[in-house]
């Protein structure tokens, strides 16, 4: 999977959980500021991305650093790589 | 004790019909049947009913995603008619908000459909990790009062009882007290109910629900009818605005109608059977509370659901408290059942024809059943001035309860 496919399944998955536009799922877009979600969405966002990608990163300490979704796509890209997947 | 007087300025309604009071009044008048083939309920084994009364689709984005997500169809029902509740009422969101407003919304029993799903995948592996953060908000039993408060920016007091069939029945009336006693100056009640094969199973499992229409849905079920076998499940919400007369008044608003008089007692003869003298004992009350007597009450809205032994004591109920003369109706035979959501549908249905001075039949009913006979069942539309009106909502689990609503007079 290419990093654009990533980031494409990435805004896929999420635009259909959170009912964002594509459109302003930029990577410099802030998750709660810019997209709206809050404490509770990033729960589901855990949820979502596993589901998506077939990993587990609920106890990731990273994951409490995201701010941006190009935070979101470089985490699952640094992830899927330490995977080797 | 000084008591408030209660009006009715507000209602909204989700029915088997659609969206809107004014759709499920001119279904109503026009006769039509909003029971449907259910073919899906033939997937649950043992399940012989194969009709329902569902809420065709209706459209909760007008409700925002951060609200919506905490939401099974019921409260997503809840919502939108307690929009049209405000809209109709005249009433600014921006009140909500102040402290004066209350909520009083129930249902008969959590999201089955969201548990169900939750279910089929957590004993996969009996793992929480796919477990979403909004699981446990649409199935509080206080779900739906919780996500119209928050929808709406309610902070006032919320209550949300749950008494089944009687709930919404229940609640309008727990609002009417609360905004008697002053307690609240505005009250959103009502009940709401979501759709699922398993509550036409509940029914079935007793042989209460209606199987012997499965190839003619539209005729099914049958009040107080001599072929009734039971009744159809239903779902929707039907949400009422309940306000001081003074506060409505002030605010030049439109008043549909009073509340005077509210009953509610347990009969602790049968959880399943009810008792035609508790019944009449019910109907009794909330007369009596309402400063009226029998002979002051122009139409009865029944609850009879089609049920065998449910349509045989209300109607000895009713006979024997307000005689052969005053006309009686159920809507069941339009809407199906819709549980919790019945009280407040059927009430705005009874304000609308007190509004419009013309009383609803049953529908599907044409042979009077032997064992209904007594009270003046409604077979056909008929052009009548009501005054008072008694509304009736009796559940499983030995709940009753009656309201009386009484014509505005400015006295």
């Amino acid at each position: 999977m290419t990093e654009q496919e990533i980031v494409e399944k990435i805004n896929s998955a999420l635009a259909e959980e959170f009912e964002l536009d594509l459109a302003d799922m930029t990577p410099e877009a802030g998750i709660y500021e810019d997209l709206g979600l809050d404490s509770l969405d990033t729960v589901d966002m855990v949820i979502v991305l596993e589901g998506e990608f077939g990993f587990k990163i609920r106890e990731e300490e990273e994951i409490r650093k995201i701010r941006t979704l190009g935070d979101i796509h470089n985490f699952v890209m640094a992830k899927k790589k330490a995977l080797g997947a | 004790m000084q008591l408030n007087r209660v009006v009715i300025t507000g209602m909204g309604s989700i029915s088997p019909y659609g969206a809107g009071v004014d759709c499920l009044f001119e279904a109503l008048l026009a006769g039509e049947s909003a029971v449907r083939p259910a073919p899906d309920l033939g997937e649950i084994g043992g399940l012989r009913a194969r009709v329902a009364a569902r809420v065709p689709d209706v459209d909760g984005r007008s409700i925002p995603r951060k609200f919506r997500r905490a939401m099974s169809p019921m409260s997503i029902y809840a919502v939108l008619a307690a929009y049209e509740a405000l809209e109709k009422a005249g009433l600014p969101l921006a009140v909500c908000t102040g402290g004066d407003l209350g909520i009083c919304v129930g249902t008969t029993i959590n999201s089955v459909g969201t548990s169900e799903d939750f279910f089929a995948d957590f004993l996969t592996d009996h793992s929480l990790e796919r477990m979403k953060s909004g699981l446990f908000f649409k199935l509080m039993n206080h779900s739906v009062a919780s996500n119209m408060a928050q929808t709406l920016g309610v902070t006032g007091r919320i209550m949300a009882p749950a008494a089944a069939c009687a709930t919404g029945a229940q609640a309008v009336g727990f609002g009417y007290e609360t905004v008697s006693l002053g307690r609240q100056t505005r009250m959103l009640c009502g009940g709401a109910e979501e759709f699922h094969p398993l509550t036409s199973a509940t029914f079935d499992v007793m042989h209460a629900a209606s199987i012997g229409f499965n190839d003619q849905p539209t005729k099914t079920p049958r009040p107080f009818d001599a072929e009734r076998d039971g009744m159809v499940c239903g779902e929707g919400a039907g949400i009422l605005l309940l306000e001081e007369l003074n506060a409505a008044q002030e605010r030049g608003a439109t008043i549909l109608g009073e509340v005077v008089g509210f009953s509610t007692c347990s009969d602790p003869g049968s959880i399943a059977n009810p008792s035609a003298s508790v019944m009449a004992n019910c109907m009794r009350a909330a007369v009596a509370d309402a400063g009226l007597k029998p002979e002051d009450i122009g139409y009865v809205n029944a609850h009879a659901t089609a049920t065998e032994a449910g349509d045989v004591a209300e109607a000895q109920a009713i006979a024997e408290v307000f005689g052969s003369k005053v006309p009686v109706s159920s809507l069941k035979g339009h809407l199906g059942h819709t549980l919790a959501a019945s009280g407040g549908l059927e009430l705005i249905a009874s304000l609308q024809m007190m509004q419009k001075q013309v009383l609803i039949p049953s529908l599907n009913l044409e042979e009077v059943a032997a064992d209904c006979k007594g009270p003046c069942l409604l077979q056909r539309k008929e052009k009548c001035t009501v005054d008072s009106l008694v509304k009736n909502n009796f559940a499983l689990g030995g709940v009753n309860s009656s309201i009386v609503v009484r014509r505005f007079n400015n006295d």
